[in-house]
């Protein structure tokens, strides 16, 4: 089991989150190539290590928020703090 | 250098009857499968990932095209990656034309390689059941029956009826929450056993020439003239891979890593549609031999096929969370039991035995990423997810071809990494995975 840290809702399991996956940030749409919404939407670093990635806190607070976790030991770090925008489809 | 002349030069210990009662009285032990050599500085293709996709790529390279200059380098021992974690099952009754056609070919090498090879894969043409348990899947599987008609795939669509009388264990009453509504059946899917099929690759392209390098890990791909840093990526080209064991020189290069493909790519500069998940399964203890096919449901996530030995095996979908820890989880065994129990009640004593997990590769369409990439002379084999094994023979065949020759074969073009810069995406996840 998975404790993931939800700003809102303290540690929760994860299968009471969606996944997100890998936080990227979104192209400007004023600018942006098609290949860059190709890579943006395809491409994924998909690294063995540290990932900022997003979470959907689905049973709980019902809000999108990133954090980081460690792919290959799943340690989570830099929780964000209620009402943190950083990133994420928040 | 080692040519095609030199290449055939180790006799094969033959494996038959009449080979084991001569060595039987003889007393002889039989001669080790693959050599240790030492690893040479310089190749002519270097196959990463030594699992049934990098050992058939590697034979195929030898066997068609006479390249015997290869070595197959492997970070731990010779299929313990997904090629001897997965299932085991093989079937071609996909979505799309392209798979259908692609894992068409693939089942057939699988019914030859007893005796392409001179090893016992234990290829048990057994039959496969796609379950349905709603109008939605129903219609997917009309759908596929049709497809799989017309490239001449032994398919079609059975009532609860038909089910029962192949698989008499599963519970086609109206009572489960899920009730089975109809299946797909596959006469011509199955299973093989997979540690059989590294083996046999490993000794056919170890005979031909082809060495086998276990405990060499890949630290680094070397490139020059690349947009990239070091001379890496786009418009660049492989000069040699850098290992824990020394530097080797080579043009051309196979990733074919599974779980770990994204981190290889991105040694050579390239970035891949590719997330890591893994996939559990489980194996119970053996019982009497009951259940004669293999039965999948997509609804309940799970997959089912009972082994020689007796004991079931069971699949599921892959953990929702991207990771490279390969570790069990009890969710997994609670969910699959409850699953299980609701297709086949008849089971409920039945003890486990053992969970273990494999790292899956996941594309966005399910389907795998083959061929070349923007890096002159690196070629992917990845982006298999959970249908990699039944795949096997065919990817190393197509892949070698395209690496022996510098043209994409006709089979595996829709499956190139551009098309994600196309949207031409081939989309498969309504066949090729359970849980969706």
């Amino acid at each position: 089991m998975l404790l993931v840290p939800c700003p809102n809702c303290g540690p929760r399991n994860s299968a009471d989150l969606r996944y997100g996956g890998e936080s990227h940030a979104r192209p400007d749409p004023a600018t942006a190539a098609p290949l860059q919404w190709r890579g943006y939407l395809y491409l994924r670093d998909n690294p063995a290590g540290w990932l900022r990635e997003t979470w959907y806190c689905r049973s709980g607070c019902r809000r999108w928020f990133t954090l980081e976790r460690n792919t290959a030991t799943n340690e989570f770090r830099d929780p964000p703090m209620p009402g943190d925008k950083r990133g994420g489809k928040a | 250098m080692r040519g095609i002349a030199r290449g055939m030069r180790r006799r094969p210990a033959k494996y038959s009857a009449a080979a084991l009662a001569w060595r039987g009285l003889k007393g002889d032990s039989w001669p080790r499968v693959w050599r240790d050599t030492e690893l040479k500085r310089s190749y002519d293709a270097v196959v990463i990932g030594g699992g049934v996709h990098g050992l058939a790529t590697a034979y195929y390279l030898a066997r068609n095209h006479s390249m015997t200059n290869v070595a197959v380098l492997d970070k731990a021992y010779l299929g313990s990656g997904a090629s001897g974690r997965n299932t085991a099952i093989v079937r071609a009754n996909y979505l799309t034309p392209e798979g259908v056609a692609f894992y068409d070919r693939s089942l057939q090498l699988y019914n030859s390689m007893a005796l392409d090879l001179n090893i016992n894969v234990m290829f048990s043409e057994r039959g496969h059941l796609t379950l349905a348990h709603s109008d939605a899947a129903l219609r997917t599987m009309h759908w596929r029956a049709e497809v799989n008609k017309l490239q001449g795939v032994n398919s079609s669509v059975i009532g609860p009826e038909e089910i029962k009388k192949v698989a008499s264990s599963l519970d086609t009453s109206d009572h489960p929450r899920y009730p089975i509504l109809g299946a797909l059946y596959h006469p011509p899917g199955g299973i093989v056993r997979h540690d059989a099929v590294v083996w046999g690759y490993a000794r056919a392209a170890d005979h031909m020439g082809v060495e086998m390098h276990q405990k060499t890990e890949v630290l680094d791909i070397l490139c020059e003239g690349g947009e990239g840093a070091d001379g890496k990526g786009a418009g660049g080209r492989v000069t040699g891979v850098r290992t824990n064991r020394g530097d080797i020189s080579t043009p051309i290069v196979i990733n074919c890593t599974a779980g770990w493909a994204g981190l290889i790519s991105a040694m050579a500069g390239v970035r891949l549609p590719i997330t890591t998940h893994p996939l559990q399964a489980a194996v119970t203890e053996p019982v009497k031999v009951f259940l004669p096919t293999v039965v999948v449901s997509g609804s309940l996530h799970v997959y089912i096929s009972q082994t020689d030995r007796g004991e079931l095996v069971f699949g599921a979908a892959v953990d929702a969370v991207a990771n490279y820890s390969i570790r069990g989880s009890l969710e997994f065994t609670e969910e699959l039991a409850g699953h299980v129990l609701e297709l086949m009640p008849s089971v409920s004593r039945m003890r486990l035995l053992r969970q273990w997990s494999g790292l899956c590769d996941m594309t966005p369409d399910y389907s795998p990423v083959m061929g070349f990439t923007p890096v002159d002379g690196f070629l992917v084999d990845v982006g298999w997810g959970t249908y990699g094994f039944k795949a096997a023979p065919v990817s190393g065949e197509q892949i070698a071809e395209a690496a022996a020759t510098g043209r994409t074969p006709e089979l595996i073009a829709p499956f190139a990494l551009s098309r994600f810069e196309t949207g031409e995406l081939v989309g498969e996840k309504g066949a090729a995975a359970v849980g969706h």
